[in-house]
């Protein structure tokens, strides 16, 4: 197996007539939170998409733990070890936030119908570890005071942390976060940073998109800068705030600003 | 049989008990319907399953003369395979075009058997043997509210919730969402088979007309009607609109235009239904708050 968790080659991807990404390349090593940056419209949210099996890519090639994921539809993907959250926040609003969690857990239940019907023993064992996996997890993110409430009840920090706890559930070995600090504030960003952090030092492959610079620079092993679709920069935090290019395209107006 | 019981009461068994059959055999309906709601899926199949699980059941027991249990079965499994079948292309749709191809689908099952000789055509079949009992309706009814009450506080049922509010996000968990909807929309299918299976077997005789768009409708409007959050709301769905007719006799000629206002009303006025435990719990809280 290969020392890089994902490998992204050559991968192009246009929508009828609009090309939004050209030729991008680049590698997630294991063990790292590696970062994709740039403007908005750059097309990090679609690199996400292809990762995930949400959109098929027009050319190149993804591979995870040296398998193709290509062709994979997206719940293969994720019982392969790919996990997200979403730049606008898809939780489950109707459901409780132990419920949502354990959705998570749906892989990992192994249990058929006749063990549901009938209720045996391992049904039971295995819900009861599902749900103590999933309060651990809200343990985790600070909300299993609040497990059995409504979703759609949380404020907007709180669903990006159950989001973040849903993710975990599906035991990931790569989590892609899309901006998952936009909307908080910042000392929710500080224990944030910790947690991705933590989930490092746990094992898991972090690989996120955030716009904000100084989270970006202060969290992230390596970083990416993607501009107008096209990989302009790639190295450590240092390397890409010295790039000229990157100044140019993205760092520049955000000192001006 | 029932000389041991109170006058009274056999009196009003004779007279009544194809209505309380009937609200049981609508429950089921419902409950049927409901599976499909649960995920998401406007399916308007069932009264066609329903119909498919009606006529094979009863010609069974007409030609071959199979024993009552078997012939339940196979109108259960009878639709569940059909639903199968058209399940894949079907449910690639979703919204108000799975409404519109299940309804073409019961249009093609109602005009197929309103074509075949073996189904007696538009006269439909006569004299299937009463083998219904009411005892066999309490049972399928409790086993199939068992098995979904547990279906629903499992793995199925949160894929099921999940499927519904967010399929990308259900995707991205894990869950195999086109092979779920395929197990709502096939259980749906097994429970309305075995629905017309039970009604076949006690009214005697069967036709066409029974299977068509205006039941399709009021199946829907059964479960829309009582609350789909739940399986407590599709009974009382059934319940109310098996029963309301009976009390409303003088309006029997208008029934679909009953069922039609009460639709439009409850969507209007109640779009979780009559039974939504979240706001009669709310309700009750509130009142408990108050001084006595
Ligand atoms: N499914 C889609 N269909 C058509 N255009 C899309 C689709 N997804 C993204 N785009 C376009 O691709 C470009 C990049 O979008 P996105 O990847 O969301 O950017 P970012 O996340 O970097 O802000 C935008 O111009 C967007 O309109
Ligand atoms: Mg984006």
């Amino acid at each position: 197996m290969s020392a890089n968790l994902l490998s992204i080659r050559n991968v192009g991807k246009h929508f009828g007539g609009l090309h939004v990404l050209h030729d991008v390349s680049f590698e997630v090593p294991a063990g790292c939170i590696y970062g994709l940056i740039g403007p908005n419209g750059a097309g990090k949210t679609t690199v996400f998409n292809l990762v995930t099996g949400l959109l098929a890519p027009s050319s190149g090639s993804i591979d995870f733990r040296g398998e193709s994921l290509l062709g994979l539809a997206p719940h293969r993907i994720t019982q392969r070890g790919v996990a997200r959250t979403f730049q606008n926040i898809r939780i489950f609003k109707e459901m409780d936030l132990l419920e949502n969690v354990m959705v998570g857990r749906h892989e990992h239940l192994k249990y058929g119908g006749a063990g549901l019907f009938f209720n045996t023993r391992a049904y039971r064992a295995a819900e009861r570890r599902a749900r103590e996996r999933a309060l651990e997890l809200l343990t985790w993110v600070g909300l299993a005071h609040k497990a059995d409430m409504l979703a759609d009840n949380l404020s907007y920090g709180d669903q990006r942390k159950l989001e973040f706890a849903r993710a975990l559930a599906t035991e990931p070995k790569l989590l892609l976060l899309d901006e998952p600090v936009a909307g908080m504030n910042p000392a929710e960003k500080t224990v944030l940073m910790e947690e991705i952090r933590n989930i490092r030092e746990r094992g898991y492959g972090v690989f996120m998109i955030e716009h904000d610079m100084r989270f970006v620079m202060g969290v992230c092993d390596r970083i990416a800068v993607l501009n107008f679709g096209r990989i302009i920069a790639e190295g450590t935090p240092d390397e890409v705030r010295n790039n000229p290019e990157v100044i140019e395209a993205y760092l520049g107006k955000e000192d001006a600003a | 049989m029932m000389d041991w019981l109170p006058g009274n009461f056999s009196d009003f068994w004779s007279t009544y008990s194809t209505l309380v059959f009937s609200v049981g055999v609508h429950a089921l309906l419902a409950l049927s319907i409901w599976l499909t709601l649960s995920c998401g899926l406007l399916s308007l199949a069932n009264a066609a399953f329903m119909g498919i699980g009606a006529y094979v059941s009863a010609l069974l027991t007409l030609h071959l003369e199979w024993s009552f249990g078997t012939v339940l079965l196979a109108g259960g499994i009878a639709p569940a395979v059909v639903a199968l079948i058209i399940g894949a292309p079907v449910l690639r749709l979703s919204g108000v075009y799975l409404a519109m191809a299940t309804l073409a689908f019961g249009e093609v099952v109602r005009i197929t058997v309103l074509n075949l000789e073996i189904t007696g055509g538009p006269e439909g079949l006569n004299g299937i043997p009463l083998a219904t009992e009411g005892w066999h309706i309490a049972l399928l009814l409790a086993l199939t509210v068992y098995g979904l009450a547990r279906l629903r506080r499992s793995k199925v049922g949160r894929a099921f919730e999940a499927i519904k509010e967010d399929e990308v996000a259900a995707r991205l968990m894990g869950v195999d969402v086109d092979r779920y909807k395929l197990l709502a929309f096939v259980l749906g299918g097994f429970i309305a088979g075995i629905a017309g299976a039970l009604n076949a077997h006690f009214t005697f005789f069967i036709s066409p007309r029974e299977y068509g768009f205006e039941n399709a409708v009021d199946i829907l409007t059964m479960a829309v009607l009582g609350g789909t959050s739940g399986l407590v709301g599709p009974m009382l769905g059934a319940s109310i609109l098996t029963l309301l007719p009976e009390l409303l006799r003088s309006l029997h000629d208008f029934r679909s235009l009953v069922n039609g206002a009460i639709l439009v009303l409850v969507v209007l006025f109640l779009p979780k239904g009559i039974w939504e435990p979240r706001r009669i719990r709310n309700w009750l809280n509130r009142n408990k708050g108050k001084p006595a």
